[in-house]
């Protein structure tokens, strides 16, 4: 740490030289620098560090049903760390990726944690997506004392030592939703509906006792859909005939698609009914088509519109690296902040050790975040705003509410 | 009626009844061309929800175009022929590559058309990319016909209604009133004596594949209005496709018919009266105890064993 700032000055400095000269400097330099941080000094657990290299794995599915939302965690992950590289690496060392494929399935993220963390020695991980594959993985992680960095916003009700939860968990996306809503629209009566598994059933959950109990409306149906069904026809019958003031969702995947496309053929648009759901974001509008969501909110910490600094520095970059027609969606920021934090927690520890980073990072305030700020929590979640986006034709959300930063709670009292 | 007006549960009544319907039609639509290729053939075709997935993208690729040249309108019309054309070719040459090496050996072709649809779907992926695409749809296929206040029937279901009836009077047409349909039952009820009158069974089952696979493509294409397309699109559609056609009597086109109205309608009310998750499990449960009475489905062929 000693000669951190130091060395930043110098690398700046450096970057100006010559392209000819640059190369042979930043060799140069790297070395200068990791001899600063000696190897058997930085690592003394037998991870995958030399003088020069770090090893990550990440870790998602990139076949399979999953593909279709993890392929953006991909990206992003990939994208920080080649910036990372482009600004010296970690404690000198160039990051080298380690890829492997979930395969949507939930043991094989078990046994490819199993193989990067005991085979190659990965410092972190970036990696798994849905709960199901974080807990196939997490034991494996705990076991071998590996460091993963998790992107989804995710039900909650969980907390590691060897975990860190860049997106946020139920009720950091839940509450401030459900309380804006109650008051904006004045929602007395909500009908609830979503996939199910256990994400939506424990935010379900969560969104009833905060709506009976704090907000004093009333829940006038609960459905769960299973997943992959594709005919709403029924529920949408049931929903026009209990006239819910607000319908709060949370369907994912193929149904997803159908779910907004049945409604708004049933003549339900967001003229005639009012719709939250933590299940839509960019990513997903490109298959439901924006003129099937327009109007509708979405609950989420991240907008690709979102408008500051960070953000339009982060989706240039984005477009330049993967082309101009891709989107963002709150994931793929949220995994964006994963090698980042990594970064951050090493150079804070001056060591890849894992037991010496997590004790790091808590309290560690990341200022370049696409979406603003975030700090680093002692439970391992973020604190992180809440905004609420309003959908319109183009596919992208118009930002129309913006909360405090919000204390992440992964085991509410009073919630379960 | 519970705390309901007359005409608020009448209105129900009646778009619970479309809905229904509705559902009996992209049921039908899904399992024609398996009937076709599992009843007619007896190929086990797991890679039939790839079949419509192709498809979903020639109508997606063509509603591409259609924002292009400027002929939104009239584009999904071309893009169900399209549909059916490109889904007709490709099986075509499947049959002739894989299928035809695999007549003898039926739960090979399981296996073959299994491995068939993961490769489909990784070939999806990388033309495609992995992220969900929509069809851009001309006006006239969104929203809802309103005949009274608080009765919205969904146009895109009327569309999908109607295709269906007209696919299943044109495959009935084919197979019971032309003789191309007549070679293809011939073929299928004795392919030895088939072969010895003359025809030539080998093109025949070549064609009744490529026909399976091409009404497969039709119905994705209209599945692009009310569901999603998606590399992974095709495995939504493939457990109830055989579940219609099995449910039916494999061999039988009137109880394929029969199959998806009667799982439509109990799907429908009892997702309506009882939870939507639910509902489908007691639908499978019904299916599952008929079945066990009648192991050859609604409708089975009289043959002497």
């Amino acid at each position: 740490m000693r000669n951190f700032n130091e060395y930043c000055k110098l690398k700046k400095g450096l970057a100006a030289y010559p392209i000819a000269c640059a190369m042979a400097g930043l060799i140069t330099m790297s070395q200068v620098f990791a001899g600063d941080f000696p190897t058997a000094a930085v690592n003394t657990t037998g991870l995958a560090v030399t003088d020069s290299t770090v090893k990550v794995g990440i870790l998602h599915s990139a076949t399979g049903t999953m593909a279709i939302s993890e392929t953006g965690s991909i990206q992003a992950e990939k994208l920080a760390i080649a910036q990372i590289n482009e600004l010296g690496g970690i404690l000198g060392r160039k990051i080298e990726v380690i890829q492997e494929d979930g395969a949507s399935d939930w043991p094989t993220f078990a046994e490819k944690s199993k193989k990067l963390l005991e085979n190659d020695k990965v410092a972190a991980v970036f990696g798994c997506w849905t709960s199901a594959s974080r807990k196939a993985a997490l034991p494996v992680f705990e076991k071998d004392n590996g460091l993963l960095f998790y992107p989804t916003f995710y039900e909650g009700l969980e907390q590691s030592k060897n975990v860190f939860y860049t997106g946020q968990e139920a009720t950091q996306q839940i509450l401030a939703g459900l309380d804006w809503i109650a008051k904006e629209k004045k929602a007395k009566t909500y009908y609830l509906i979503g996939s199910d598994y256990i994400w939506p059933r424990t935010s379900m959950k969560i969104a009833r006792k905060h709506i009976e109990q704090h907000l004093g409306g009333k829940v006038v149906g609960e459905e769960y859909i299973a997943l992959g069904d594709t005919q709403f026809g029924s529920v949408i019958n049931k929903i026009k005939l209990k006239k819910p003031d607000v319908i709060y969702a949370a369907v994912v995947g193929g149904s997803n698609v159908a779910w907004f496309k049945q409604l708004n053929a049933a003549g339900l648009n967001a003229k005639k009914q009012s719709m939250l759901t933590i299940s839509v974001t960019e990513d997903e509008v490109l298959g439901i088509g924006g003129e099937n969501l327009e109007g509708f909110y979405s609950a989420m910490k991240y907008f690709q519109s979102l408008k500051n600094a960070n953000n339009d520095k982060f989706v240039a970059d984005f477009k330049k690296a993967y082309g101009e027609a891709s989107v963002i969606g709150d994931v793929t920021q949220a995994a964006y902040l994963g090698p980042w934090l990594w970064k951050a927690a090493v150079e804070r520890a001056g060591s890849f050790d894992v037991d010496k980073a997590v004790v790091a990072l808590p309290g560690y305030e990341l200022m370049t975040a696409p979406e603003g700020y975030v700090k680093v929590d002692p439970n391992h979640h973020l604190l992180s705003k809440l905004r609420i986006g309003k959908w319109l034709k183009n596919g992208q959300a118009e930002v129309v509410y913006e909360s405090g930063l919000i204390q992440p709670d992964p085991f509410p009292k009073g919630y379960q | 009626m519970f705390g309901y007006t007359l005409e608020e549960v009448g209105n129900i009544v009646v778009m619970q009844g479309f809905s229904g319907l509705s559902l009996f039609s992209v049921l039908l639509l899904m399992a024609l061309g398996l009937a076709i290729i599992f009843g007619q053939m007896g190929v086990i075709n797991m890679a039939h929800g790839e079949f419509m997935t192709v498809g979903a993208y020639t109508t997606v690729f063509l509603s591409k175009l259609a924002v292009e040249y400027d002929f939104v309108k009239s584009y999904f019309v071309f893009a169900i022929i399209a549909a059916f054309i490109v889904a007709f070719i490709l099986g075509y040459v499947i049959e002739y590559v894989m299928i035809r090496h695999l007549y003898k050996r039926p739960l090979d072709t399981l296996l073959a058309t299994w491995g068939l649809s993961l490769v489909m779907q990784q070939i999806f992926r990388s033309t495609f990319g992995a992220k969900e695409v929509s069809a851009e749809l001309p006006e006239w296929l969104l929203g809802s016909f309103q005949p009274t206040e608080g009765i919205d029937i969904p146009i895109n279901g009327v569309f999908v209604m109607g295709l269906a009836l007209v696919v299943t009077v044109s495959v009935y047409l084919f197979m019971f009133r032309s003789r191309g349909g007549l070679r293809v039952r011939a073929t299928m009820q004795n392919r030895i004596m088939a072969g010895a009158v003359g025809i030539n069974t080998k093109q025949v089952d070549r064609v009744t594949f490529a026909l399976g696979c091409g009404i497969a493509g039709v119905a994705g294409a209209a599945f692009t209005t009310i569901a999603s397309t998606g590399p992974t699109t095709g495995s939504l559609y493939i457990v109830d496709s055989f579940m219609v056609v099995v449910f039916g009597g494999a061999a039988s086109l009137m109880g394929t018919i029969a199959s998806a109205f009667g799982i439509a309608q109990a799907q429908s009310l009892l997702q309506f009266f009882m939870t939507s998750s639910m509902g489908k499990v007691a639908t499978l449960m019904t299916i599952v105890i008929i079945l066990m009475m009648r192991p050859e489905g609604l409708f089975a062929a009289k043959v002497r064993k």
